[in-house]
């Protein structure tokens, strides 16, 4: 017998259990379809040029192949080719000119990929090639401009502010002013001020980018691994300029998704190739391509603070330059909604932020789990233990000192609440065991340890739309876009509508992601799913309800009369027949920004929670640093899948460590020199440290039955904390990740004068 | 049939199968052609273990593997180990520990873990790790696949596995 509260808090194995194990789960790169071409890309060869000439006329007589397309092509079917989620800035196919190396230029359709591959080489393209820039500081001065102009798409509702540009390779700033900074500069007892830098990283999902285009009479069917259907439907009917209802997009289950799979990827190039030659289109990337098509930013982050000589925070200073590539994707949402807490989770009377979203001849960044906030904790944490050290103060009392409280007001004036950063730091410290001596080792194999903790305020407004079939059985059908990219949203949201409708998690059915059946999501990211999409059920839970109350009436039933679905559709339609839909569409409360201040009492669903405590064994000769210990510890408000949820916080870190200790995509003249999983290394079985994983529960009182998100909070402290700990352990500061032994050393042997050198 | 094309046998999951083969296609495109997707090309390189496969009992990347190559050799992909129904203590104790969350990689590890079993019936964490080193999980479920091969040997050796599930 089921009852409330007996579907939140179960760690039930996920619904698509034996489809995984047994490998039959459905993706989207197992799809064949008759009469169905494969496309291969051709990439440009340079990082920024001008098309002189593309002659594919030899390609096109190849044995097998189909059709060559190029931008020419695309253009008697979609007139303005340009997409993207902040400005219509990237082109289907590169049009004129290209900016960045493994931009997608021309596309060979073939029966056979082998021979839509071979075919590639076969196209000439001459380029002239132009001065290009790739560091995101210098890219605000430079004479390059990547865009001589852009479009804002308007297309998001968080996103309405961005304007028309020209001319400039920053495609936004937002600013945030909060109390006096520069008198409580000029009052502060110390200054300090450190500069920090991330690479360019990549998502790696171990299923690349794949999308099937199914042209109909009028109509278009993506089969596609994305994360938000949603939005691919919206732009691809606009692109086409064709109604909503006459785009379809399924997305079946995604081979890890991310933050690079959301947003057009290559759903406008299938697209657009399946109608031109009015055939069903495969393309498949190669993981190589991947490294071309989304990435996440490299940044420079300078931060400069006032501070008390008994350590409290007056003022703090921050400039994030995010280097969002040739196209912005999301980039301009990452450099807002990160810029918010850039500050850190500290309680800082006055702040000044600038975050500048930029255009390089770099491949694209967008979103890469914890949307900007892993890089912004790395500088801010760091500068955290850098001040610590020097006002003699120890670390974690340091952080007792200025840590934002509960109820109290963050940089941009919305309240912290359901936000245990106490809490949070407090079981670091305790799973540490910080009050107790370490041994930190004498000889060559030093020791140290380290903590860090960060916050993240969630992408809003953003909408989800859930729609519940409760069947003549009683059992019940939920429809939502929510896509299930390993993070187990369809079991989660499963639970939730079980818990809703006071049902067994067995008499509940999810249907995801086909945007001809499920109602709107905007889309799997910012780990919003549980939150946004777990509310919209709750809502669509009351409409039923509602029309079962109605139903009574109709029936002359007194009201509470008690009826089980079953008996009361029984009574109305004389058998088992009839359905009862209920649908709910959540936006969570917003105030916008104020536009030259930045700030706002409203500006996120939730608060997202996350730390980490490390610890670390340096050898001093070879700069090798061993992780041994790392302590994961998140906020998840009231959890609904314990089991699932804390296999979210520890891949999280995993996925960070390899940002931390190793994960670079090292460019020539804009050329990714390491595009392979062979040369680009993520974490495998021996790299794990020990691990320890921790979820507090602690209700979110607007969260669906106390939820809340909780994917990318385990990315937060990683680094710091692995950077902190090498700090206590050999005294030297690191500003710069990845954290590879080289640096280590390095920066060992600048601390140590010459003469005193083993 | 073109002038590179040859016909191969081969058995496959315990039964015969002829196929034309270019000498380019690898043992995944081969896969596919028969129907078999629980074998995934993922880097292409042979580094990740997504196209894991037994060839006469010996794993193998299926996507550096050329089909042609497979003439009169026998081969075992992850969906010849549900051939009677059921699931195997593997794949169970994989469920009961949750070794796993977007599944592209999991049909790589159930195999190797497989693998691991029937030559190391009670491995340690190190043998684990080094046993399954061949393969990468994105999603980062190595702690979970630890336990769910630890499991899987406690069940195997005290036969005290819960009861079968259907596969289907």
């Amino acid at each position: 017998m089921s009852h409330v509260g007996s579907q939140i808090g179960r760690s039930i194995p996920r619904l698509e259990a034996i489809a995984k194990v047994t490998g039959r789960a459905e993706y989207v790169h197992n799809m064949l379809l008759p009469g169905m071409l494969h496309g291969k890309i051709l990439r440009s060869t340079v990082a920024r040029g001008r098309i002189k000439r593309i002659d594919v006329e030899k390609a096109k007589a190849g044995n097998g192949v189909h059709a060559v397309i190029t931008s020419q092509d695309i253009l008697s079917l979609i007139p303005h080719p340009y997409h993207g989620p902040a400005f219509h800035d990237q082109p289907i196919l590169a049009l004129d000119e290209v900016r960045h190396y493994g931009e997608p230029v021309a596309v060979v359709l073939a029966a056979d990929p082998h021979v839509a591959l071979r075919a590639l080489a076969a196209i000439e393209v001459e380029y002239e090639e132009l001065p290009a820039v790739y560091d995101e500081v210098e890219a605000v001065t430079s004479p390059v401009a990547v865009h001589a102009e852009l479009k804002p798409a308007a297309t998001f509702a968080d996103l309405k502010h961005l304007v028309g540009l020209k001319n400039t390779n920053v495609a936004l700033e937002y600013r945030l002013r909060r109390g006096n900074v520069d008198r409580a500069f000029a009052a502060a007892d110390h200054v300090f001020e450190h500069t920090f830098r991330t690479q360019q990283a990549m998502h790696a999902a171990l299923e690349p980018h794949v999308t099937v285009a199914e042209p109909g009479d009028g109509s278009l069917t993506l089969h596609t691994c994305s994360q938000n259907p949603s939005f691919i439907r919206t732009e691809i009917a606009r692109l086409l300029g064709w109604p909503e209802n006459q785009v379809r997009v399924r997305t079946p289950f995604l081979g890890g998704g991310f933050g690079g799979k959301l947003y057009i990827k290559l759903e406008a190039i299938a697209a657009a190739a399946a109608l031109l030659v009015h055939r069903p289109v495969k393309i498949a990337l190669s993981m190589g391509e991947v490294f071309y098509t989304i990435t996440k930013h490299a940044t420079t982050v300078r931060i400069k603070s006032a501070v008390t000589k008994d350590g409290r925070i007056t003022a703090r200073e921050c400039e994030a330059w995010w280097n969002g590539g040739a196209y912005a994707d999301i980039g301009p949402r990452v450099t807002q909604k990160a810029g918010y807490t850039a500050a850190g989770p500290y309680d800082i009377e006055n702040v000044r932020i600038d975050s500048y979203q930029i255009y390089t001849n770099r491949p694209p960044a967008g979103a890469l789990r914890g949307f900007g906030v892993p890089q912004l904790a790395w500088a801010y944490e760091s500068h955290t233990d850098f001040i610590a050290k020097d006002l003699g103060i120890d670390p974690l009392e340091f952080r007792w000192k200025n840590l934002l409280r509960e109820g109290r007001p963050q940089a941009t004036g919305a309240t912290m609440r359901d936000a245990p950063m106490e809490k949070v730091l407090d079981r670091i410290a305790a799973r540490l065991n910080w009050g107790a001596p370490l041994d930190r080792g004498d000889g060559r194999m030093r020791r140290g340890r380290g903590l860090a903790i960060g916050l993240k305020a969630g992408t809003s407004p953003t909408t989800s739309v859930a729609m519940v079939n409760v069947n003549a059985s009683g059992s019940a059908t939920l429809y939502v876009g929510t896509a299930d990219m390993g993070q187990g949203s369809d079991t989660a949201l499963g639970q939730i509508v079980a818990e809703a409708l006071d049902l067994p998690m067995e008499d509940v059915k999810v249907i995801h992601t086909d945007t001809d059946m499920t109602p709107y999501d905007m889309g799997t990211c910012s780990a919003r799913s549980t939150f946004h999409m777990g509310n919209a059920i709750r809502l669509a839970a009351d409409d039923v309800r509602k029309k079962l109350k109605a139903l009574e009436a109709e029936l002359g039933l007194p009201q509470g009369s008690n009826y089980s679905v079953k008996d009361l559709l029984q009574k109305r339609f004389g058998m088992q027949a009839g359905n009862i839909i209920g649908v709910g569409s959540f936006i969570p409360p917003h105030i916008w920004p104020d536009p030259e201040t930045g700030l706002s009492e409203e500006i996120t669903p939730f608060w997202a929670i996350g730390g980490t405590g490390a610890e670390v064994e340096v050898d001093t000769q070879t700069g090798h640093v061993r992780v041994t210990r790392l302590i994961n510890v998140a906020d998840g408000g009231r959890v609904v899948n314990p089991e699932i949820a804390i296999t979210q916080i520890s891949g999280a870190a995993i996925m960070q460590l390899g940002f931390t200790m190793y994960e670079n995509m090292i460019f020539k003249n804009g050329r990714v020199r390491n595009a392979s999983l062979t040369h680009y290394e993520i974490p495998s079985y021996q790299d794990i440290p020990a691990l320890e994983n921790e979820l507090l529960s602690a209700e979110d009182k607007r969260g669906p039955f106390g939820a809340k998100g909780l994917g990318e909070s385990g990315t937060f402290g990683v680094s710091p904390a692995i950077g902190n700990a090498i700090f206590d352990a050999v005294g030297i500061r690191l500003t710069e990740l990845p954290i590879t032994a080289e640096a280590v050393l390095r920066a060992l042997r600048s601390a140590q004068p010459l003469e005193n050198r083993p | 049939m073109t002038a590179t094309s040859c016909s191969i046998r081969f058995v496959l999951n315990g039964r015969p199968v002829i196929a034309e083969v270019e000498p380019h296609h690898s043992l995944v495109e081969i896969l596919q052609q028969q129907g078999l997707f629980g074998a995934r090309e993922s880097c292409g390189e042979g580094v990740c273990g997504c196209c894991t496969v037994l060839v006469d009992d010996k794993p193998i990347a299926g996507c550096l593997y050329l089909a042609v190559l497979l003439d009169g050799k026998s081969v075992a992909t992850v969906e010849h180990l549900n051939a009677d129904g059921g699931l195997t203590v593997v794949q169970r104790a994989f469920i009961e520990t949750g070794a796993f969350q977007c599944g592209f990689c999991t049909p790589g590890f159930v195999l190797m873990a497989h693998e691991l079993l029937r030559h190391n019936p009670d491995p340690s964490d190190a043998e684990i790790g080094q046993s399954l080193s061949g393969n990468l999980c994105r999603c980062g479920a190595y702690p979970e696949i630890t336990k769910a091969v630890k499991l899987a040997a406690q069940w195997q050796k005290v036969a005290d596995a819960p009861p079968a599930v259907a596969a289907e």
